[in-house]
């Protein structure tokens, strides 16, 4: 009996060691082969892939920077949209709502990041970009018309409609980890500030206080989410490879340019640039993780540490 | 006190109001959002449901058709997807539970984080190189291995913290009994975290269902029924973006009712998961 | 008797779990008052109930009045905010704010904004430092982080905190409660010396403290007061039964 035991033992673990192994071949497997397929592209372009303008595969010609540029600008755009909202969220629903309305709107808000991505894009081709078509980009270049960002020709497919579809995707992520992070929040800190006279919100700023490397790696994490986002992007942005100020003009991003075209890719070359710009792509969404992580973690141990103290 | 004393108190007292009453439009707003979107679909996708829709396959425009094969397409291919990713899931979540104590049971955890956070167009990607090319065309097969490799990590984590949860006393008892460890694992831990595993795997099969960029190029697309994985297979999502993206009106309207059909499904296990459990989901 | 806060039959409410019956009592001006009981006897719920530090209890509810300079702070339209700013708090366990030594104790000025320069911030912030007997401890350190403190260091930070927006009463909860002898002792001879400036309630679970600290001892048991009276009285020769048993330690 003891017998079987061990043995039992044995195997058990062995296979349940197989399965925890196998998330890190795939990793490897993924950076691998993807490495592997880029290298023609590698060696072919150099570092200067990466910093190349021009993105003409019939003339194999492939720059990467208009994708980066794209990636980068439709991020931030959903950042500075997201930010003030996903803290908003947060903090009503930790700070000021009462548990029984909490919940359900705690619910709902994460029901929006159940919705799929494709149906994101979908929404953003018939509601958001008509809507800025007829009403949001007018409006914006009626007040604010004199910044290049919002002149030229309105479509509704482009920059700014990408950005605010991804403000959408990424608000309920950073939602959720923001709120965590200020339920961590010792009571005793809103005990302390309360007692001094402060109001409710100089209060929730004590707290925010408390809560800041935690809500950084909430953004991060949003960040990375809205840096790989895909379907939705690519339903709305115009898939344009052009580097251009306004945000009312069709842009591009590495993610949207993948689901784009590499089902067309069969030139040899032309696969190669597509994954070397794919892994480009892995490893700065992997880093944003692994940092936005990190930040979090951080998070837990500096309010278990208070708790002690 | 003195005049200043009180117009700093008021113009205190209003930065109070303005931002308090500030986040809670935060939160109005956002819900309002989810009403719009939820809302459109429902109205947009009513009016093209029908039994024919359900069940036909894509026919020229204008002769009305159906998305009956992409609704098997992924059935099957979250099927497949499950049956691979499931266990290897699981097993890997049990393994980070009971003996992720250690170097490498971090390694794996930070791993699998990262790899979640991973765009599911790369896993697309890697499956094409690894699967599609050497095969000579897109497959079922390949569609589903890629939703496997992105419901891994999730299943993983869930797991882990399903088993985290069942107490440390109930171990104790049996091992106590001089059980071995992996029956301690499978006749008392499993089954006592089991219905918290079931619903973070719904959760995942929830989020496979909804992918569309990992399928694009690897299950590709076909117009007909198609029971083989090793030929391409439809999906609902894939289906919606063809759809949505093409030209014509009547095409729209299909994207519209399929996706009232997936957004329902998806919102469903996602209702029932929080009607079930009244921890954190 | 010239009463500071003046509570009048009051009884408190968790949800439908009452936590305390018909407590009335007389808080004389800068004296020091201290409470004592068994634990869960409702001492620490009725001392936040001075400042109404309750109110963030959802299910809390009050009956009956709490009297301060003859206005009832349960009225409605009562402003907390301006409440708490006069009824300063200190609490069982130091929680400083995630800043510097000098911002701590700055907090409560510049929100309430009492201070009419930059020099007079600084000069307030030394002078509660002083109060707290803790100003030669940190004077040459005022910008390094309230957490590189010690255990009694941050206790008494904290106080020179809840000093710095000038109350006119303080409410500790068990401040030494956490602490070693020695800094213990610290923040009783602190509580001696604020009595000539302020009205302090302090909650304590130790008699000995009681006995040291206070001028009157109000005794509370499952809720309700059992005794009030004059410290000296009330570990010599107090009116209860009840009292007497739990002084002498009979029980608790």
């Amino acid at each position: 009996m003891a017998n079987t035991g061990t043995k039992g033992d044995k195997v058990f673990h062995a296979v349940v060691f197989a399965a925890a192994l196998s998330i890190i071949l795939i990793v490897a497997a993924v950076i691998a082969v993807m490495f592997q397929s880029a290298i023609p592209s590698m060696e072919r372009f150099g570092i200067g892939f990466l910093f190349g303008r021009e993105w003409k595969p019939a003339q194999e010609e492939f720059g990467a920077l208009p994708f980066i540029f794209g990636t980068v600008t439709s991020s931030v755009i959903a950042l500075i949209l997201s930010i003030p909202v996903s803290l908003g969220i947060a903090i009503f629903l930790v700070e000021q709502a009462p548990k029984k309305l909490a919940r359900p709107i705690a619910f709902m808000v994460e029901l929006l990041a159940a919705i799929p991505s494709v149906v994101y894009g979908l929404w953003g081709i018939f509601v958001l970009a008509p809507l800025i078509r007829e009403y949001i980009g007018p409006f914006l270049q009626t007040y604010v018309g004199f910044l290049p960002i919002f002149q030229g020709r309105i479509t509704g497919i482009g920059m700014l409609t990408a950005g605010i579809i991804l403000a959408l995707m990424i608000t309920p992520i950073i939602t959720s980890v923001v709120r965590d992070v200020l339920e961590a929040v010792p009571h005793t800190q809103r005990e302390a500030a309360l007692a001094l006279g402060a109001t409710k919100w100089e209060t929730t700023m004590i707290v925010l206080g408390n809560a800041s490397s935690g809500i950084a790696g909430a953004v991060v994490l949003g960040l990375g989410r809205a840096v790989g986002e895909t379907m939705a992007v690519t339903m709305v942005i115009g898939n344009s490879p052009q580097i251009v100020a306004s945000l009312f003009e069709p842009a591009n991003t590495i993610a949207s340019l993948l689901a784009a075209n590499f089902a067309e890719a069969t030139d040899e070359m032309y696969l190669s640039a597509l994954i070397e710009i794919g892994l480009v792509l892995f490893l700065v969404t992997f880093i944003i993780n692994a940092f936005a992580k990190l930040l979090i973690l951080s998070v837990a141990s500096k309010t278990n540490a208070a708790k002690q103290g | 006190m003195s005049e200043t004393a009180t117009t700093f108190e008021r113009k205190r007292r209003g930065i109070n109001l303005l931002m308090t009453s500030l986040t809670a439009v935060c939160a109005v707003f956002t819900i309002a959002v989810l009403v719009a979107i939820l809302g459109y679909i429902g109205v947009r996708g009513i009016s093209s449901l029908s039994i024919e829709f359900l069940t036909d396959t894509p026919k020229p425009v204008g002769e009305g058709g159906g998305i009956g094969n992409s609704i098997l397409g992924s059935a099957i291919m979250t099927l497949l997807a499950a049956f691979i990713g499931l266990p290897v899931g699981i097993a890997a979540g049990v393994y980070l539970a009971e003996f992720g104590k250690n170097w490498f049971g971090n390694t794996v955890r930070f791993v699998a984080d990262t790899l979640i956070g991973v765009p599911s167009i790369i896993i697309g990607i890697f499956v094409y190189t690894l699967v599609v090319l050497p095969m000579g065309r897109q497959s079922g097969f390949a569609g589903g291995l890629a939703l496997a490799i992105i419901m891994i990590p999730i299943v993983a984590r869930t797991t882990e913290e399903m088993i985290g949860l069942v107490p440390h006393s109930m171990r104790e008892g049996a091992l106590a009994l001089g059980a071995p460890q992996w029956r301690v694992t499978w006749n008392i831990v499993l089954p006592a975290a089991a219905s918290g595993i079931a619903t973070g795997a719904m959760l995942a099969i929830a989020r496979v269902t909804g992918e569309t960029a990992p399928l694009l190029f690897t299950a590709l697309n076909s117009r007909f029924y198609n029971y083989y994985l090793d030929q391409p297979m439809s999906s609902l999502t894939v289906q919606i973006f063809n759809y949505a993206t093409g030209p014509f009106e009547v095409e729209h309207a299909m994207a519209w009712a399929a996706t009232l059909l997936l957004v329902t499904l998806i919102l469903v296990i996602n209702i029932l998961v929080r009607f079930f459990t009244r921890k954190r989901f | 008797m010239e009463s500071k806060i003046s509570v009048k039959n009051l009884d408190f409410f968790y949800g439908s779990n009452q936590a305390l019956y018909d407590i009335s009592l007389d808080i004389p001006e800068r004296e020091v008052i201290a409470f004592i009981g068994p634990s869960g006897c409702g001492k620490s719920t009725f001392l936040r109930t001075l400042n109404r530090m309750n109110d963030t209890i959802a299910s809390a509810s009050v009956k009956g009045s709490v009297m301060m300079d003859g206005k009832n702070i349960y009225a409605s339209g009562t402003d907390v905010v301006a409440l708490r700013r006069r009824v300063g708090m200190v609490f069982q366990k130091s929680n400083p704010f995630p800043k510097s030594i000098f911002e701590n104790v700055a907090y409560g000025i510049r929100i309430n904004g009492i201070h009419s320069n930059k020099a007079d911030l600084e000069e307030r912030v030394e002078r509660a430092l002083k109060n707290a007997a803790l100003w030669e401890e940190v004077k040459d350190r005022l910008n390094s982080s309230a957490f590189g403190l010690s255990g009694g260091q941050q206790q008494r930070l904290c106080i020179a905190r809840a000093l710095a927006v000038q109350p006119e009463v303080i409410l500790m909860d068990e401040p030494a409660s956490a602490l070693d002898p020695i800094a213990t002792q610290k923040i009783e001879e602190l509580v001696v010396e604020l009595k000539r400036d302020y009205t302090i309630v302090i909650v304590t679970h130790n008699m000995q403290q009681a006995a040291r600290v206070s001028d009157r001892t109000a005794f509370f048991m499952l809720g309700k007061l059992v005794e009030f009276n004059p410290t000296q009285k009330m570990f010599t020769n107090p009116d209860e039964k009840l009292t007497e048993d739990y002084i002498t330690g009979r029980f608790g």
